[in-house]
């Protein structure tokens, strides 16, 4: 089995679903309108990311190749049902800010990408790793651009006042344009950061 | 309670379109705007099977789900429900992959033209959340009617069609542009949909 510290970072840095691989768009752009959602969403797809992750990889002698994706699909909707049971009872506050992007957690291309490319064949402690640095990987790319949008749309980040009064807030950052653009100057970034370092590949 | 239809077409189309204010779809939107015919038969696709998905889903919902107007079985004079409206999400899910596979064999029977253009694109709809997002939002519209699920529906496609089609557009023109080397790709086309979506903030109160 390879390091899983290794498999920890590819998912963080390596093959960040968010920033190096663009996947999971949709929560990315919708739920960063500050950096507390913005942790909220990652922490509730890392879990669900790693849970299904070992179920499939489990499950991976018993399923029949043609029928994998629905099957995929049942057991990922499956822990999303109970994760918006877990957040309804123990953190409607978030449950609410999250909203329709909590359901829609089933349809989030990581997930389904890594049962289907690493999941369905690895061992189990693989698959959990693999499940906790993508999870990791998205959560981080995920506070990052909720801080940005919060500290330059409402001048806090984390509800804490960074700001001084007189600065002007820019509503637009809070907006959905300010989530397109923070996003396209964040991927930006993470390819110059490659291009310096001599890792980029893509 | 009733619903004016046409508002109701117009708020999901363009006021609250699905990819410029709510973010939904966005994966086929990057990901299929590279050219303007492939952009227009993914958005075509995308209508015929929301359309259905929001039928199906309601009735589902409806007649069989909730509790307390759902399907019952009458087991020695007590009224027994399913009582399984948590099960919303796995259900939705397998009716829209089951009618995704059934739109695509229904096409490469009766129409192989249209299987053609379209059979690339189908097995990509199964996890565009745009589709889910529909059947969800209808879901939790208080006293929504069927009709009410399918125009919905219906409009957040049209208003799909509308965006990623004018999106190919821009991104046509977009390969001919001189841009610096990192912003190439993904990032410009991500800026550019964000110009984009200040444009579309401009529907904003157009309906009360």
């Amino acid at each position: 089995m390879t390091n899983p510290m290794k498999i920890i970072k590819n998912g963080i840095w390596d093959e960040n679903p968010t920033l190096m691989q663009v996947i999971g768009t949709c929560p990315t752009l919708a739920v960063t309108t500050s950096a507390t959602n913005g942790v909220g969403m990652g922490i509730t797809t890392l879990f669900v990311l790693t849970c299904s992750n070992v179920a499939i990889s489990l499950l991976r002698r018993f399923i029949p190749d043609k029928v994998r994706i629905p099957c995929f699909v049942v057991v990922i909707a499956s822990f999303v049902t109970i994760v918006e049971f877990l957040l309804k009872g123990f953190l409607p506050e978030l449950n609410s800010a999250l909203g329709i992007f909590i359901p829609l957690i089933v349809v989030n291309c990581i997930i389904l990408a890594r049962a289907e490319a690493f999941a369905s064949k690895n061992s189990v402690a693989a698959a959990a790793f693999d499940g906790i640095g993508m999870g990791l990987g998205f959560t981080l790319a995920l506070t990052v651009m909720g801080s940005i949008r919060e500290l330059i749309g409402a001048g806090s980040v984390f509800g804490i006042e960074l700001l001084p009064e007189a600065f002007p807030r820019t509503m637009l950052m809070i907006l959905p344009p300010g989530a397109f653009l923070t996003y396209g100057f964040l991927i930006a970034l993470m390819k110059h950061i490659k291009e310096k370092t001599g890792g980029g590949n893509r | 309670m009733s619903f004016n239809y046409f508002l109701v077409f117009l708020s999901a189309a363009l006021v609250n379109n699905f990819l410029m204010s709510r973010f939904l779809g966005i994966c086929p939107f990057l990901g299929v705007s590279k050219k303007i015919e492939t952009a227009f038969g993914m958005g075509v696709a995308v209508t015929f099977v929301i359309a259905l998905a929001s039928a199906v889903t309601h009735l589902v919902y409806h007649r069989i789900l909730l509790p307390s107007v759902g399907w019952y079985a009458e087991i020695g004079g007590a009224k027994i429900s399913l009582n399984v409206e948590y099960l919303y999400n796995i259900a939705f899910i397998l009716i829209i992959a089951a009618l995704v596979q059934f739109v695509e064999m229904f096409l490469k029977k009766s129409s192989p033209s249209l299987y053609r253009s379209l059979g690339i694109y189908l097995p990509l709809i199964t996890t565009n959340c745009a589709v889910l997002g529909v059947t969800v939002i209808n879901k939790e519209t208080a006293g929504a009617t069927l009709m009410f699920s399918v125009i919905n529906g219906v409009g957040a496609a049209v208003g799909f069609t509308i965006v990623i089609v004018l999106f190919a557009g821009i991104r046509e023109r977009l390969e001919y542009a001189d841009i610096p080397k990192v912003f190439r790709g993904f990032p410009i086309a991500l800026i550019a949909a964000g110009l984009m979506s200040i444009a579309f903030l401009g529907f904003q109160g157009l309906i009360q």
